[in-house]
């Protein structure tokens, strides 16, 4: 058995390629080779693809998704600001009615005062000429009275009385008058 | 039939201090040689060739069931089919060639690497532990499908001239020396090339094969009387030169890989 080994050691030269081997090595890779490149390869290849391109498809979505957030949020913006504008606008018109109001509600105070004074002034003058015109009977009453009491004889002749007592009257008016 | 059956079956009897006048089985030359497991045609089909197709076999099968029906979100041997494929498509491929240029290429390479790298594993799994890329006539089939691929790319590109001045590496601003450059250019290029190209893989796991058979069999050669401790110590560099060769069969299918790209590159290129 060694002599054997050794006999095929002595021609066994390890950088000359035997032929057969060779052959079946080229073979060998020529299956792999074929497999692969004709159909496992393009396979994976074009689910890589789909693949990039889903991926790609979702961030273009995202990107889309995020400009209409964009958007939307600057509507919103937008509307706040239109709608603080608004409510600015709505105060300031609040407040001119409410001068409006307020001037309008002391005007008819006034007018309320003036009448409620007119009313008064009216009152008192009826009153004084109520008064007046009382006491002037009440004073002719009394001066006939006095008169007659100091003359001794009754005055009660009503036409000389009455004219009497007009006459003094009107002179103490004139004497008013004249007197103010 | 393993490596070491085929070594050790000289002498199972072999032990050190045995004392039965022989020596320690080293392992050589014939560590690579198998009996022929049949004969077709009076040609002998051997271990070798078995675990080729075996390789084969397994290469497609894993990206058959990782690629044929793939799904938008792989499942896991999916993955990790990807994750082999894009390291040798965006590591190698696209560094070396670019995306443009190189997309042909991707399908030769990833069967290159995938099938290499598997030829290699083979030295390191139990009952097989043979590296089929130590047979010269594997990485010379494979190194010969690069040459004639860059070869014909050179002249194609660059026309019947241009390829000559390609592999020549003409520059006219040379003058006097360019003759002796172009020799020396078209020796490198040409010749040597796609020689050290099939060397270096086949070297690697030749040398590595004979280092894990080395340390396995001294570790049964050792295994008597006193010497028991140095038979540890042959086993444990068994298993770091195991860990050693998984990384070195990476790197050469790698390295194999990444030198077909760089010849490709080469034809493909501008000459200035």
């Amino acid at each position: 058995m060694n002599a054997l080994v050794l006999a095929a050691t002595e021609e066994q030269n390890p950088l000359v390629p035997p032929g057969p081997e060779f052959v079946v090595g080229l073979l060998a890779f020529a299956v792999v080779f074929f497999f692969l490149a004709k159909k496992l390869l393009p396979a994976i290849n074009k689910v890589l693809d789909e693949r990039r391109e889903a991926i790609e498809g979702g961030i273009e979505k995202a990107d889309a998704a995020q400009t209409e957030a964009q958007s939307v949020l600057e509507q919103y913006k937008a509307q706040l600001a239109e709608a603080r504008h608004e409510a600015a606008r709505l105060r300031q018109e609040a407040l001119e009615q409410g001068t409006v109001l307020k001037e309008e509600l002391r005007a008819e105070g006034q007018r309320q005062r003036e009448e409620i004074i007119a009313a008064g002034h009216a009152q008192i003058e009826a009153d004084r000429k109520q008064a007046a015109q009382s006491l002037r009977q009440d004073v002719g009453k009394l001066a006939t009275d006095l008169a007659g009491k100091l003359v001794g004889e009754s005055l009660e002749d009503h036409a000389r009385q009455s004219r009497t007592i007009d006459r003094f009257l009107s002179e103490l008016e004139e004497k008013a008058e004249a007197a103010r | 039939m393993s490596a070491e059956k085929t070594t050790l079956a000289f002498d199972w009897s072999c032990r050190i201090l045995a004392d039965n006048g022989c020596g320690f089985p080293a392992p050589g030359l014939h560590s690579f040689l198998f009996k022929p497991m049949f004969t077709v045609g009076g040609y002998e089909f051997n271990k070798p060739m078995l675990l080729a197709l075996i390789s084969t076999v397994l290469v497609v099968g894993f990206f058959w069931a990782a690629f044929s029906k793939p799904k938008l979100v792989p499942g896991k041997l999916q993955m990790i089919g990807e994750a082999g494929y894009d390291f040798v498509r965006r590591g190698i491929v696209y560094e070396t060639l670019g995306k443009r240029d190189g997309e042909k290429y991707v399908p030769l390479m990833v069967s290159l690497f995938f099938f290499i790298w598997i030829m290699n594993i083979w030295s390191v799994i139990p009952l097989m532990q043979f590296p089929v890329s130590s047979v010269i006539a594997f990485p010379a089939a494979l190194a010969l499908i690069v040459y004639l691929l860059w070869m014909s790319l050179t002249f194609r590109t660059h026309g019947f001239v241009g390829g000559l001045k390609n592999v020549t590496g003409y520059d006219k601003s040379l003058g006097a020396v360019l003759p002796l450059v172009m020799v020396i250019e078209f020796f490198s290029n040409v010749l040597v090339r796609p020689f050290t190209h099939m060397v270096r893989l086949f070297a690697n796991m030749f040398a590595g094969h004979l280092l894990l058979v080395m340390f396995t069999v001294s570790s049964w050669y050792l295994l008597n009387s006193w010497m028991v401790p140095a038979a540890g110590v042959s086993f444990v560099m068994t298993i770091v030169m195991i860990v050693f060769e998984l990384f070195v069969q990476l790197v050469q299918a790698y390295v194999f890989v990444l030198l077909a790209c760089t010849y490709i590159q080469g034809a493909l290129a501008k000459h200035h």
